[in-house]
């Protein structure tokens, strides 16, 4: 199989979402029953979120508007909490909100954002002492960097390789382009077992397996905790994700703190492992450095509580029957933009998450409204990688960050994240550019780029400017902005400008000089 | 020596006085200052929001003003950021290999890399009797990588009490176009910054990036919170009782 082959995670888009930026619109409704996700967990991974957006005015919000005024800013500096009331869009069924509405509803959830607050100071903490104890981190870092590269420059290799060890030893590959193939064959191969013990993860989540699984009237269990094992020996069959495929021995790779993924591996009669074509390593040595980097970025812990690795059938010990089913959705895609093939780097850390100042603030649920793919940074980034940006909630997506970078210091495998989001950021817009009426953010942009692009120009707009800001202001403050501008003084004074730009202030004092001399 | 000063599109029409007072200080120091007329923007916030085709054509303008312009120095650590590092992908986004040359060529200081670094000099001879709390912004600490050289320049302006700020490093929410486009989330940070700020007792705070600082600034100044926001450079350019 090539991987450059097919369009993987091609999906057809929902007319109603489609990017509404011209017309100011929401997302639409209706989730398409299956497109690209994507793997990848940002964080904890939970999808734990409310449901449709809408109605959602928090005490002291500017009234109608649903978003912040000086209230909430009065509130949220003194500490205060509020609580909000939460609704689903009219016809009842869940949308695909835009990152900024459906952040709006996760900021007005106060418990919700002080545990946030409160798990982010935590996880940065463990992470903090975690990658500052080893002396060779930062070459760590970079060979794990390095190591990935590799990995993904010859993934289609690695991936047929993985494939004929597999087989070699007694087990199956299967390939799944779409989330729903993935399903398919999932549900395909535990069909017969009528119960099926899993051990959950975020590739599972990602194809929605437990979806699938409900459809099909497959009982699932939970193989971690204390009856984990007695549960998957009565299912016999079991379902894990994988964080990790060694291509020379066939060998799928999973850490774990709970065992769940362990009992699935040594005590299930049939064993259906699902993971993302991405984590393909070469072999062993390379492997052992992302063991090294992942627990620390993950938890912060110097070794995973438990490495568990099988590879194939082995007579007499373990499942009879193996099966590794290889999940694109979107993988390939990522893969064919040179820019964000480094998105693939990932590992599944969550680190990202951990230190994001947004994603702090607003949690999974505005990343991924379906709670399918990753959130958080990287989540960010890897969406519109694998679904595209001709939808609204995809498009919003490389938007969702300030660029503090406070991501890509701390990834394990350093991914540029300020840098793909940029790049992401110019797709968007590009995508946009061909549109028979220019978005007004484009009139915009366009205008002050050649408004720029000579020096007087740019003087006699900075002259006009600042009469009119001048005119509009009150006390040396501008207290309220037109258009889109007016987010802006929502909650934020704008000092009013000066009558003298520094250039013209600079002329005066050349020409002061020039006539002392 | 001489200085080619590159004063951000912001800061000019917004904020001249951080201009005058980076001029003011080089002289004072005994360096010759002058100010390239054609320059405007460097293309940062086109850059930033995805026009890329604009932000490119933008940094050629750039390139083309400054290109004998030998040593420039900024004020503005984003926009040092920009030309620095954002160029090359510019560049390379654009696939124009002349503009990675020209931008290579450049020789580009944030001020205080420039004081400390080339100068070689803290102590700058200011005074500024306040209390004042330091905000390291995140193009200036991550992608400038300005270290400690801000608060080695503050420690040495006599009569200033300078403050720890708590969580510094966490982003202030500003974020260019973000602050429009997400505005709940950028006000939810700038209201935790406020917080923060006003936990210090500073009455003013300053960093090396204006837009921050309006960002910040116009969250205090709506709370008529009583504390002001100033660029670094003022403070080290002031040598009396205010700036
Ligand atoms: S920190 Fe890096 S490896 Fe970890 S989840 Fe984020 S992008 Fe992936």
């Amino acid at each position: 199989m090539s991987l450059r082959e097919g369009e993987a995670g091609a999906h057809v888009p929902d007319p109603s979402e489609r990017d509404p930026d011209a017309s100011g619109g929401s997302g639409g409704s209706g989730a398409p029953a299956d497109s690209g996700g994507s793997a990848v967990p940002g964080g904890s991974g939970g999808s734990g979120g409310p449901g449709g957006p809408g109605g959602v005015v928090g005490p002291g919000s500017s009234a109608g508007s649903g978003g912040f005024g000086v209230g909430t800013l009065l509130r949220l500096v003194s500490g205060q909490q509020g609580s909000a009331a939460r609704g689903r869009g009219p016809d009842g069924k869940p949308a695909l909100p835009r990152f900024a509405e459906a952040a709006r509803e996760a900021l007005a959830d106060a418990g919700a954002r002080h545990d946030l607050a409160e798990s982010a100071g935590l996880a940065r903490d463990r992470l903090a002492a975690a990658t500052g104890e080893p002396s060779d981190w930062e070459e760590l870092r970079a060979a794990g960097a390095a190591i990935r590269d590799r990995a993904l420059l010859d993934l289609g290799a690695h991936l047929e390789a993985f494939e004929r060890a597999v087989t070699d030893a007694g087990g199956t590959v299967h390939w799944a382009r779409t989330a729903s193939d993935a399903r398919r064959i999932v549900a395909s191969l535990v069909r017969e077992g009528g119960e099926v013990a899993v051990a959950d993860g975020p590739v599972l989540r990602e194809v929605r397996l437990a979806d699938a699984l409900a459809e099909q009237g497959i009982s699932a269990c939970d193989a971690g905790g204390p009856e984990g094992r007695d549960r998957v020996r009565a299912a016999r069959v079991a379902v894990t994700g994988a964080d990790f495929l060694v291509a020379d021995s066939g060998t799928v790779v999973l850490l774990e703190a709970d065992g769940a993924a362990r009992a699935c591996l040594t005590l299930a009669e049939k064993l259906v492992c699902v993971a993302g074509m991405d984590r393909a390593v070469p072999d062993w040595t390379d492997l052992e450095v992302l063991l090294q980097l992942l627990p620390r970025a993950a938890g912060g812990q110097r070794l995973s509580p438990q490495v568990s690795a099988w590879t194939g059938v082995v007579p007499g010990d373990g499942p009879s029957e193996v099966h590794v089913v290889l999940v694109d959705n979107g993988r390939t895609r990522i893969l064919g933009d040179d820019v964000g093939r480094e998105a693939l780097r990932c590992i599944g850390c969550g680190a990202c998450s951990a230190v994001c100042p947004v994603y702090e603030r607003v949690g999974d649920h505005p990343y991924d409204p379906r709670g399918t793919g990753p959130s958080g940074p990287i989540g960010a980034v890897w969406t519109p990688l694998a679904r595209g940006v001709d939808r609204a909630q995809t498009a919003s997506l490389p938007f969702a960050s300030t660029l503090c970078g406070a991501c890509a210091e701390v990834c394990p495998v350093k991914i540029d994240i300020p840098g793909l989001l940029v790049h992401l950021r110019g797709e968007v817009v590009d995508a946009r550019r061909n549109r028979p009426v220019p978005t007004p953010e484009l009139a915009v942009m366009r205008g002050l780029a050649w408004t720029m692009a000579d020096a007087r120009r740019f003087e006699a707009a900075v002259g006009r400017g600042s009469r009119w800001a001048r005119l509009v202001a009150r006390g040396g403050r501008i207290r309220r902005l037109p258009g889109l501008l007016g987010r802006w003084t929502e909650a934020r004074d704008l000092a009013a400008p000066p009558a003298e730009s520094f250039r013209v202030w600079w002329r005066r004092r050349e020409a002061a000089r020039r006539r002392l001399r | 020596m001489r200085v080619a000063l590159f004063v951000a599109c912001v800061d000019d029409a917004m904020f001249p006085g951080t201009g005058r007072a980076v001029t003011s200080l080089l002289e004072r120091l005994g360096h010759e200052v002058v100010f390239p007329a054609g320059q405007t923007c460097c293309g940062q916030l086109h850059w930033t929001t995805g026009y890329r085709r604009e932000a490119a054509g933008l940094a050629r303008r750039f390139t083309g003003v400054f290109a004998d312009a030998g040593t420039i120095v900024t004020p503005s650590a984003s926009c040092a950021a920009a030309v620095r590092s954002s160029y090359r992908s510019m560049a390379r986004a654009a696939d124009d290999p002349d503009l990675e040359r020209a931008a290579a060529g450049l020789e580009v200081y944030e001020l205080t890399e420039f004081l400390v670094d080339v100068l070689g000099v803290t102590d700058v001879g200011a005074r500024f009797p306040h209390r004042v709390a330091y905000q390291p912004t995140c193009h200036a600490s991550r992608a400038l990588g300005v270290g400690d050289r801000p608060l080695r320049l503050l420690r040495a302006v006599k009569g200033l009490d300078l403050v720890e700020l708590p969580a510094a490093g966490e982003c202030c929410g500003f974020g260019g176009a973000f602050a429009v486009k997400n505005a709940d989330v950028s006000v939810a940070m700038v209201a935790d910054k406020v917080r923060h700020v006003r936990d210090t007792g500073a009455d003013v705070l300053c960093a090396l990036d204006n837009a921050c600082l309006a960002h910040i600034g116009g969250a205090l100044s709506r709370l008529r919170a009583g504390v002001r926001v100033a660029h670094l450079a003022e403070i080290l350019a002031s040598t009396g009782e205010g700036a």
